[in-house]
């Protein structure tokens, strides 16, 4: 699935990346704790989080995870905008909950990483 | 066993979570440099990280140690302690002794050592209490 069509699905602002649109991502994997997303997320995936921290963008880098959606209106700071650029990341946000946020993607057809996903 | 074409290894600091993520970075940069293949380096560097929150989270400091040879990636976890009392326990997913403090930065879900487990082709923990922790972690090449 497209960035540029994830972030209009998700009525999302682009905040990094907006050249980008033309990106795709094969599944996607919600979660606020970091060490789930290290257990199971696949690469080529997209992250859709409500936590605020440049450890999102750290976690994602190890993973090769190039997009991530922030929920619940969370606005990333600076130093996360800044480390997400160096990266060639692209970061977005939704007032979306994580529920509704992955709700959305997945009645348009991008699955999860479980084998059932 | 092959010759060894690289070893390089990284300090780190207990409580130093603003540099979280720094030695995993430069591990993952230096085995993509040398070409290793791209799933490896993607399962290494997850492992790192893992090893490396626990270092900063647990361990009283510590370092991890990067050997590249012909057959094999081999990462190693080395700290001053304390030890785990349960090393069975701390296999378990969900296990945790984290602090609140630390589950607010998104980690401490328990799920670190079954994590680098999972990715390793060989792992090997050893710990004493009041001594420290030394964890093996082997990635076949081919």
């Amino acid at each position: 699935m497209k960035v540029s069509d994830i972030a209009s699905y998700l009525d999302a602002t682009i905040i990094v990346g907006k050249d980008q649109g033309d990106f795709e991502v094969s599944s996607a994997f919600g979660s606020d704790l970091m060490s789930d997303v290290l257990a199971f997320i696949k690469d080529n995936s997209l992250l859709l989080t409500g936590l605020v921290s440049p450890h999102v963008v750290r976690t994602c880098e190890m993973l090769d995870v190039m997009v991530i959606v922030f929920v619940r209106g969370k606005r990333p700071s600076e130093e996360i905008v800044e480390l997400a650029q160096e990266r060639d990341m692209i970061v977005m946000t939704t007032n979306l909950t994580l529920y509704e946020a992955s709700g959305v993607l997945y009645q348009h057809g991008l699955g999860g990483t479980s084998d059932n996903g | 066993m092959d010759e060894v074409v690289l070893r390089k290894s990284y300090d780190v600091e207990a409580g130093d979570f603003e540099s979280a993520g720094d030695a995993s970075a430069g591990i993952k940069a230096t085995l993509k440099r040398l070409g290793v293949p791209t799933g490896i380096v993607r399962r290494v560097a997850i492992a790192a990280y893992e090893s490396e929150i626990n270092l900063i989270i647990h361990s009283m400091g510590g370092s991890l140690t990067l050997t590249v040879d012909g057959e094999s990636v081999c990462l190693v976890s080395d700290d001053r302690g304390p030890g785990i009392a349960s090393i069975e326990k701390a296999l378990q997913a969900g296990w945790s002794t984290a602090p609140d403090s630390v589950r607010s930065l998104g980690f401490g879900a328990g799920m670190g050592l079954p994590n680098m487990k999972k990715n390793a082709d060989e792992f090997q923990i050893d710990s004493t209490v009041n001594v420290g922790t030394h964890i093996v972690m082997r990635f076949h090449l081919s």
